[in-house]
């Protein structure tokens, strides 16, 4: 294994979180209870199977077009008074976004959940150049409380027992401590409605924008993100390129969707687009709006003919969801914006091969989070081709070395029997060191027993017989 | 038919009874068994660790012995998949690629080439337990198997099948997977178990031997009341 630090982070934090019986459980119960869900609301599409197909062409058109179609969608919103700004790096979102914050002079901040914003580390930016910044979804609420990053990019907060969120509110807002969900939301939205009415700029990610009307569409299901575009004068709006679909009926799949896929929704409570400032004769609405179309290397995704179809993700956390090795290791374990197969998919292409490689050799490449996906994103073999990129580019030797050697072994059948004979030799001596640092196979027999080589092999029965 | 085994190494070393059922099988319905023995492994270990380069020769071994054959019968969803499915993968853009295609249309995995292939499933067995079928993964998801085992099964007399929650779910195996990340794999063979253990079964059934091994291994380790065995050893149960 290669081990570059971000690697050794992983293995370390996947090894203790694995083991954590509690977590395990934990997780695995809150995701069987979207499981059920998600099942219900699939139930209700005509044909699922279908509309994967059909999202997934929409999806695949809407990339393969990106030019033209964010061109469409940046002049109909500008005809409309927005101000549509192009963010090559991550440093240029934050300069942007501090640039316009700066220029209105504000105090106060709002965000509705931004993941493009975690990505960029907008918050951290915001707040070195003196902003107050308060995330207005209760789950990243919850997380910015407790200053650590989203466990999951639509459930921030979802590895928080209620008796932990209400530890945490009294240590931080000094409320009266309580069980009740209920309870618990009203005091994040006591504090919450006041950051509305005092911030001088919303800002908001997006679901969706459609190129036909230079329109956003964002959904939630708090309310928060409209209050976030409502009130504050100044809306600013952070998406990644690839949000962008061409029509606006194109929403009537992808809406219920997203919800069905992302939270076993039938829809999302509050879906709402986004088409500009307060234009002449409406009561309200921002009286500014920015979008910033961020790309980050998702370009250089683009650009992969093999792996591009990850750009058609919707970012509804469906192969999270799914995913064993997410429900065994969380969400924190990969240090990443994006957790579980997507992120891993996606990450070595945004931010370095070798440095993010081992996320794709941490699966068993099961395939369930293809599966799942409603995009047809074909996650699991894009970890197949990673993992081939990053060692053909920087092979480990005594990895190579081996393989070498096996592909010896394998083509030289006497030398696989002449192996087999001496192995029932060795593991007669196994137990000797079995399990300490001198057993070969200790990455094994740490949690399993080994097999063992039969009496009689395949082979062996097969000439004894003829 | 003359029907080509392909034997893979883990089953050849560890559980020929699952090879030896399923010649047994294909010789009691009449077919020719062709076993060709200098091949014993598809390649998969070091084709999945990203090494392409290494995994050819094995690969190439496996696809000029195998290519001109009537029809391919593979012990394993694992090794099926990666012969049917990853060869052409791996040979894309080389001389090899057209034999890669024309080996995939003429494989199968054992389950499959009894349903689909030859239209049996009642083959006279008889496994008097309670059982529950773990899908391997690249059986499942690679190759589309599902229906095919349970028809199998359905067809074996005294044997109760009880389909555990987690089914289709990974047991944590995944090769080269179970030694790089022991501990997620162990964990993973840990819910696995679990899920059999609801049901009550005598014994976890499968397609994949390597998806066995591991389960087994979790099982002697931590004194679990439960046995694995693998589907052509059921099937040859008369």
């Amino acid at each position: 294994m290669s081990t570059t630090p971000a690697a050794a982070e992983f293995k370390k934090e996947a090894t203790t979180l694995s083991k954590d019986l509690t977590h395990r459980a934990f997780i695995r119960g809150a995701l069987k209870k979207y499981e059920v869900a998600r099942d219900s609301k699939k139930a209700r599409f005509q044909d699922w199977q279908q509309a994967r197909n059909a999202a997934s062409e929409i999806k695949w058109q809407a990339i393969n077009h990106l030019d033209t179609h964010l061109a469409d969608f940046a002049r109909n919103l500008e005809a409309r008074g927005a101000k549509v700004h192009w963010a090559s790096t991550g440093e240029q979102a934050r300069e942007i976004i501090l640039g316009i914050v700066r220029e209105k002079k504000a105090k106060a901040i709002v965000k509705s959940k931004v993941m493009t914003g975690e990505e960029v580390h907008l918050n951290d930016a915001l707040e070195k150049a003196g902003f107050e910044v308060v995330e207005s979804d209760l789950g990243e609420y919850i997380v910015q409380l407790r200053h650590e990053a989203p466990y999951h990019f639509v459930f921030p907060a979802m590895h928080l027992t209620r008796g932990q969120i209400s530890e945490l509110f009294t240590k931080e807002l000094g409320t009266a401590p309580t069980n009740s969900p209920e309870e618990l939301t009203m005091i994040a939205r006591r504090v919450l409605r006041n950051k509305y009415i005092t911030a001088d700029i919303g800002i908001t990610g997006a679901n969706f924008a459609i190129a036909e009307t230079g329109m956003i569409s964002i959904t939630d299901n708090e309310g928060n993100a409209r209050l976030t575009c409502a009130l504050p004068k100044t809306m600013i709006t952070l998406m990644g390129i690839e949000k962008v679909l061409p029509k606006l009926e194109d929403l009537a799949l992808f809406l219920p969707m997203l919800a069905t896929a992302g939270a076993g929704q039938l829809m999302t409570g509050y879906n709402t687009m986004y088409g500009g400032p307060k234009q002449p004769g409406e009561a309200d609405g921002p009286e500014e709006f920015h979008v910033v179309l961020l790309d980050n290397k998702r370009t250089s995704l683009l650009a992969s003919a093999e792996q591009r179809d990850a750009l058609q993700c919707i970012r509804c956390g469906a192969c999270l969801n799914v995913c064993p090795i997410y429900k065994n290791i969380g969400g924190h374990t990969y240090g990443t914006t994006y957790q579980g197969p997507i992120g891993a998919v996606i990450t070595p292409k945004l931010r370095g091969l070798q440095e993010w490689s081992h996320l794709s050799f941490a699966s068993s490449l099961c395939g369930a989070c293809t599966q799942a996906c409603p995009v047809k994103i074909d996650l699991h073999h894009h970890l197949l081709q990673s993992r081939r990129d990053a060692r053909a580019q920087k092979p480990v030797w005594w990895e190579k070395l081996a393989f070498q050697g096996a592909a010896i072994l394998f083509t030289n059948a006497w030398m696989f029997d002449l192996g087999m004979k001496l192995g029932r030799i060795g593991q007669i001596f196994h137990p000797l060191i079995k399990g300490t640092p001198l057993d070969p196979a200790l990455a094994w027999t740490k949690s399993r027993e080994l097999p063992k080589v039969a009496p009689e092999t395949f082979r062996e029965w097969w000439n004894h017989r003829k | 038919m003359k029907v080509t085994l392909f034997i893979p190494c883990f089953i050849d070393a560890c559980f020929p009874k699952a090879g030896a059922s399923v010649v047994q099988i294909l010789e009691r319905l009449g077919h020719t068994i062709d076993y060709p023995q200098e091949l014993t492994c598809c390649g998969q270990p070091a084709f999945n660790s990203g090494y392409w380069e290494e995994t050819r020769p094995v690969a190439a071994k496996v696809l000029a012995r195998l290519k001109d054959a009537e029809v391919v019968v593979i012990v394993s969803g694992s090794c099926g998949a990666m012969i049917k499915n990853f060869y052409p993968e791996l040979f894309k853009d080389t001389p090899q690629e057209a034999d890669a295609l024309r080996l995939s249309a003429k494989c199968y995995e054992f389950s499959d080439f009894l349903v689909t292939k030859l239209g049996v499933t009642d083959l006279g067995a008889q496994f008097p337990h309670r059982v529950t079928f773990h899908d391997g993964c690249h059986g499942r998801r690679e190759l589309g198997l599902k229906a095919q085992p349970r028809a199998l099964m359905a067809a074996v007399r005294g044997l109760q099948l009880v389909e555990m929650e987690e089914a289709e779910t990974c047991c944590g195996f995944g090769g080269t997977f179970s030694a790089k990340f022991p501990m997620i794999s162990s964990a993973m063979g840990e819910g696995k178990v679990a899920s059999a253990l609801e049901t009550e079964a005598e014994y976890i059934v499968s397609n994949d031997s390597s998806c066995l091994m591991h389960i087994q291994g979790l099982i002697d380790r931590q004194g679990k009341p439960l046995k694995t065995i693998h589907l052509a050893e059921v099937l040859n149960n008369r």
